[in-house]
Formats: structure tokens, C-alpha cells, sequence
């Protein structure tokens, strides 16, 4: 190669020869990019994980503007997000960006995970994928919990309220608990002081590390894809799978197009329904928190309504913060609940289908019950039941279904 | 032994049981160590000094209070409702047994010893009662009328949280298959004379 001519081109090189001996900048752009292996056939369902970093790099933004206004004091903070809404110049689209985000952040992360169940993602080899995903999942709820904590309304408090003595149900140490976690004999300015210092700087980084573990779990195993096929099976003579594209630019493109179909519908969102019709942000939490007024009725926002539909359909405390919490971590074991040989739904039996089609309306179900004031306790305790037993009772039929021959290649 | 020498050839074989001694040692100091540094930034989530003063005990004047009337004041950061009951509420505390979870309050944990008996409270008609529901905090409403609710088509006066529709009888008793798995809350509280109470004392020679 003739060396560049221009002193700017030279300098480049100069530049990029310095750092290339002493960082793997450009072996880390192969691995996980320029020779990422992808399979050719993902389809729509492919885009939710980009689009989650996407959001999740949204939340970081916006929320970093947000600190820059806010008072994290019970007597300030519902007056300094108000301010941010009135008086900070375009704070009201920030401050949208931020709530709507949140939203839109559990939405994609559902659909995801959707994705991995239809398809059997979870499977060996890549368990430990799922696992560290189903972490984000969790971190993500307890994120998102204290953030809607920080504006400080009568949603913010009575939720808290109700969430923190979920952990009193434990026995014995339960009110010494609710005491610590609050720091007070009630939810207090010492909970909320404690709930950004968590929201802001403790639990983004959790997130991000788990996210960057997540990632490297899934580059080193490589990715599943909607047959189900193991691609690494067959390769071509420079060793690189017959069915799969770089990831740049082939998905790079592909996921910027997601992102600008995604990024439409959300700006649509945070200019037109930012409060999601009473879902996103309830009215209860334009009146600011006051500690001797219950509101009639305290609904958790939309993304948590399946869970807290399973806590109000046990007629026990205890026995109820239990369900609910197995209901979220019983995710961890699924790589190991389901025992079919094959990934993919497409070559399972109508069992599977049927199977995972019950449990999407029975959480789907669940949602709309948990949001409502007087769900009949029979429906909850029916759906409850619903989910349940597609976890427990996966081993059986993933046992004894007849599944179809997986192709040595994927389809088109 | 000079820090340079490869290892295996010159060195004499290393001794198992010297070495997990070290490492076992190492750790139990370091888990030690840990631990103690933990503490502080563990124990300082408790609640402070000022928290522990502003909890402090406190006064209610009730001679004004009305038969059927409730009252309710701020007693570290909880509600705590003071009710005037009537012969008529008293007299139907007593038919419930069979529809409430825990008649005869027989949870140690949700009232002082004092107030362990049928009408829960010190004084048969003032009740005292930390109004947050068992359940989740919420506060239930106040409902001492006898008669059909959408909730309950004999009810017989009592207390009804409308977060996830527990109900109470007007001693704080906690109806069956709702919920809340307890009775309502009696804080520690004594008659300083006929027409004060404090809240957070209990009375002289019980606690």
C-alpha cells in the first residue's frame, strides 16, 4: 500500500497506528461488529434489543438534564418538577422524554423477551443470556419504581408507601426492615433523599454493567434466530457460518431503520399522550404527596399491573409478596423448565403454541386486572393460576410434545 | 529462597495444611474487615437522630369528642384515629365472631397487652387505632353506619380501605378473606386524665 500523501491523512495514520499498539480498538470493532456473525433471517421481532439500548441511552440522557433541575427534598421536589415542566426552557420535553421513556423502555423489554420465549433464545448455550437478562429485568423494575418515587405526588408517596411494606410481610425482621429501607417511621424526605441517590447513580450503573455483561454473553455464544437453527453448524471455508451476515453494516442498517420507525411513534407519544391516558403518569400525581390522605384507589403503573394483580389474588400478605416475587423470578429457571429438544416454536407442536398463547393473554390479562378497582377475585385468582402453570407445567409438555425436524439450514 | 528461582524445580514442595491455615485466616479477618466496614453505610439507612425526636409521644384532647365521632392525629408519621364509641357499636363488636379472621386478638404483635380484650382499647368506648390498613398503609375510610355497602350487604359498621377492599369492624378487627391478614394496629397509648390522651406511653405499670 502507497503511503498517504496529504499531511492530515498522515496524521490519521499516525494517530491510528499509536492507539492500535496499545489498544484493541480495532479487534473489538471486528468481534462485535464488522465480524459479528448474525444470522440472515431475523425478522420484526429482532429489533427490540437494539431498541431497549436505545431507550436505556435515552433515560441516561434525559435523566442527566433532569438532575440538573430537580430537588430531591419531600419539601422542593414536586414544586422543582413543575418548575422543569413550566420554567425550564424545553424541560417539559425532557422531562416527557424521561417518563414516556420509561414507558416505552418496559414495552420493548416485554416484546423481547416475548421474542426470546417464542423462540426458544433461552436454551443452552445461551442460559447464562437469558439469566443476566432477566437481572436487567429486575434492576429495571426496582429503577423504575424509584424514579416514579422522585416527583414527589400522591401517586409517588402511596405507592412507596405500598411497595416498601411489601417487605414487612417478612417475618420477624419485617418491621425493622420497612423502617431501614425508609429511614423514618414513615416514607419520608430520608426515603426520597435515598431513592435518587439509588435512582440516579447506584442502579444505572448496575444497569449498565449487566447490560454490557449481557451483550458479551450473547457475542461470545452468538446469536438464536427465529428457526432456531444452529448456524456455527455449518461454515464455509474461511470459517465463517453460511447463513449469517456481519453485523455491520447488514444489521446496523437494518436496526437504524427499526430505530427511526421506533423513535416516529414515540415522538408522537411524548407530543401527543405523554401521560398515556392516566397510564404513563396517573392524575393522582399532579396534587403533591400528602402523608394523611389515601388516594381512593392506588393503581402501580401499567408495567407492573400483571404482578400486582398475582399480589391482590393471594388472600394473605406474606403469602402474596412470596407469589408475586416467585412470579418474577420463576423467569430464571425457564432454561431449565423447558426440555425440548428443539428451540424455535416453529418446530414445536401446537401444544407449545397453544401453551404460550394462554400465557400471553393470562399476563396480558392479568395487566388489565391489576389496573382496574374491582377486579373479581375469581378472574384474578384464575389468570394467577394460568401463569403459573405454564412454568410448572413446561417440563411436562415440553417432554412429550412431537416436535418436527429442525432444518440444517434456515429458511428463508 | 530468592524471589527470582522458578518455582517448582528448586523450591522444596509446599506444605497443604500451612497454606489453607493462611487462606483460611486471611478470610475470616477479610470477612471481618468487610464487615465492620460495612456497617456504618448500613446503619446510617436507619433512621437519624432527628427522626428518632421527631417520633417522640403525643397529646390528644378528647373531651370534645363526639359518641360515633373519630378524630385523627400524626404520630410518627402514621395516622392514628381516636373514636368515641357508642353502647349500640360496642354492643355489635360481639356479634362478628364468625365472619372476622382474628375475634378474640390473638396476634400478640398488633396491640399492647392492655388493650388485648374484646372492645381492643383500655377505656370500652375510646378506641385508639393506628388506621393504616395491615395490608399495604393505606388508610381505610370510616364507615360507622349499620347497613348493606357495595362491599358487604351486612355490614355492621367498621372501617373499609379502599386500595384493595379490606374491612375492619370498628374495633380494628380484620374480616376474613380480604387481604389484610391482621388486625388494625393499637398503639401504645395511656389516659394522662379524663379528657387527654398521649399517644406512644403506654400507662404506668403495664409496659
Amino acid at each position: 500500500m502507497a503511503k498517504p500523501a496529504g499531511p492530515i491523512a498522515r496524521t490519521a495514520e499516525a494517530v491510528d497506528d499509536w492507539v492500535g499498539e496499545r489498544a484493541s480498538v480495532k479487534s473489538f470493532y471486528r468481534k462485535h461488529l464488522s465480524e459479528y456473525w448474525a444470522p440472515k433471517n431475523f425478522n420484526l421481532w429482532y429489533f427490540f434489543g437494539s431498541l431497549s439500548l436505545l431507550v436505556l441511552v435515552n433515560q441516561l440522557l434525559t435523566g442527566i438534564f433532569l438532575t440538573m433541575h430537580y430537588k430531591p427534598d419531600a419539601e422542593l421536589a414536586f414544586a422543582s418538577v413543575e418548575y422543569i415542566m413550566r420554567d425550564v426552557e424545553w424541560g417539559w420535553l425532557i422531562r416527557y422524554m424521561h417518563s414516556t421513556g420509561a414507558s416505552l423502555f418496559f414495552a420493548v423489554v416485554y416484546l423481547h423477551m416475548f421474542r426470546a420465549l417464542m423462540y426458544g433464545s433461552y436454551k443452552k448455550p445461551r442460559e447464562l443470556v437469558w439469566i443476566l437478562g432477566v437481572a436487567i429485568f429486575l434492576i429495571l423494575m426496582a429503577e423504575s419504581f424509584m424514579g416514579y418515587v422522585l416527583p414527589w405526588g400522591q401517586m409517588s408517596y402511596w405507592g412507596a408507601q405500598v411497595i416498601i411494606s411489601l417487605f414487612g410481610a417478612v417475618p420477624y425482621v419485617g418491621e425493622g426492615l420497612v423502617e431501614w429501607i425508609r429511614g423514618d417511621y414513615f416514607v419520608a424526605d430520608a426515603t426520597l433523599n435515598r431513592f435518587f441517590a439509588l435512582h440516579v447513580v447506584a442502579l444505572p450503573m448496575v444497569l449498565l454493567l449487566l447490560v454490557v455483561l449481557h451483550l458479551a454473553a450473547l457475542h461470545e455464544v452468538g446469536s438464536n434466530n427465529p428457526d432456531g437453527v444452529d448456524i456455527k453448524a455449518k461454515k464455509d471455508a474461511q470459517g465463517r457460518p453460511l447463513d449469517a451476515v456481519p453485523f455491520h453494516p447488514y444489521y446496523t442498517v437494518k436496526d437504524i431503520f427499526g430505530a427511526g420507525v421506533f423513535l416516529l411513534i414515540a415522538a408522537f407519544i411524548v407530543f401527543f399522550w405523554p401521560e398515556g391516558g392516566g397510564k404513563f403518569l396517573k392524575p393522582d400525581n399532579f396534587v403533591m404527596a400528602n402523608p394523611l390522605v389515601t388516594p381512593d384507589h392506588i393503581p402501580p403503573v401499567w408495567y407492573f399491573t400483571p404482578f400486582y394483580a398475582i399480589l391482590q389474588a393471594v388472600p394473605d400478605k406474606l403469602l402474596g409478596v412470596i407469589t408475586m416475587g416467585v412470579a418474577v423470578l420463576i423467569l430464571f429457571l425457564v432454561p431449565w423448565l423447558d426440555r425440548s429438544p428443539v428451540r424455535s416454536l416453529r418446530y414445536r407442536s401446537w401444544v407449545s403454541r397453544l401453551a404460550l398463547g394462554i400465557f400471553a393473554v393470562a399476563f396480558v390479562r392479568l395487566g388489565m386486572l391489576g389496573l382496574a378497582q374491582d377486579s373479581s377475585t375469581f378472574e384474578l385468582r384464575l389468570w394467577t393460576f394460568v401463569y403459573f402453570a405454564f412454568f410448572i407445567l413446561m417440563p411436562l409438555w415440553t417432554s412429550f410434545e412431537k416436535t418436527k425436524p429442525v432444518p440444517e439450514r434456515v429458511t428463508s | 529462597m530468592s524471589e527470582t528461582e522458578p518455582l517448582a524445580s528448586v523450591q522444596p514442595a509446599a506444605d497443604p495444611s500451612r497454606r489453607r491455615l493462611l487462606l483460611a485466616s486471611t478470610g475470616v479477618v477479610g470477612a471481618v474487615g468487610v464487615g465492620a466496614a460495612a456497617w456504618p453505610f448500613l446503619a446510617s439507612l436507619r433512621p437519624s437522630r432527628k427522626a428518632r425526636v421527631v417520633g417522640a409521644p403525643v397529646e390528644v384532647f378528647i373531651g370534645n369528642l363526639e359518641p360515633g365521632q373519630l378524630t385523627r392525629v400524626q404520630w410518627r408519621g402514621s395516622t392514628i384515629g381516636i373514636m368515641r364509641r357508642t353502647e349500640r357499636m360496642l354492643a355489635d363488636l360481639e356479634k362478628l365472631d364468625e365472619r372476622l379472621r382474628d375475634p378474640d386478638s390473638s396476634n400478640l404483635g398488633q396491640q399492647p397487652e392492655y388493650a388485648r380484650n374484646l372492645h381492643r382499647s383500655i377505656r370500652p368506648e375510646i378506641l385508639v387505632l393506628n388506621v393504616h390498613c395491615t395490608h399495604l398503609g393505606c388508610i381505610p375510610q370510616a364507615i360507622p353506619e349499620v347497613g348493606a355497602q357495595p362491599f358487604d350487604a351486612n355490614w355492621l359498621g367498621g372501617f373499609f380501605c379502599p386500595c384493595h377492599r379490606s374491612t375492619f369492624d370498628l374495633a380494628g378487627r380484620v374480616y376474613a378473606g380480604v387481604p389484610a391478614s391482621s388486625n388494625l394496629l393499637v398503639p401504645p397509648y395511656s389516659f394522662i386524665d379524663d379528657e387527654n390522651v398521649i399517644i406512644g406511653v403506654d400507662p404506668e405499670g403495664a409496659a
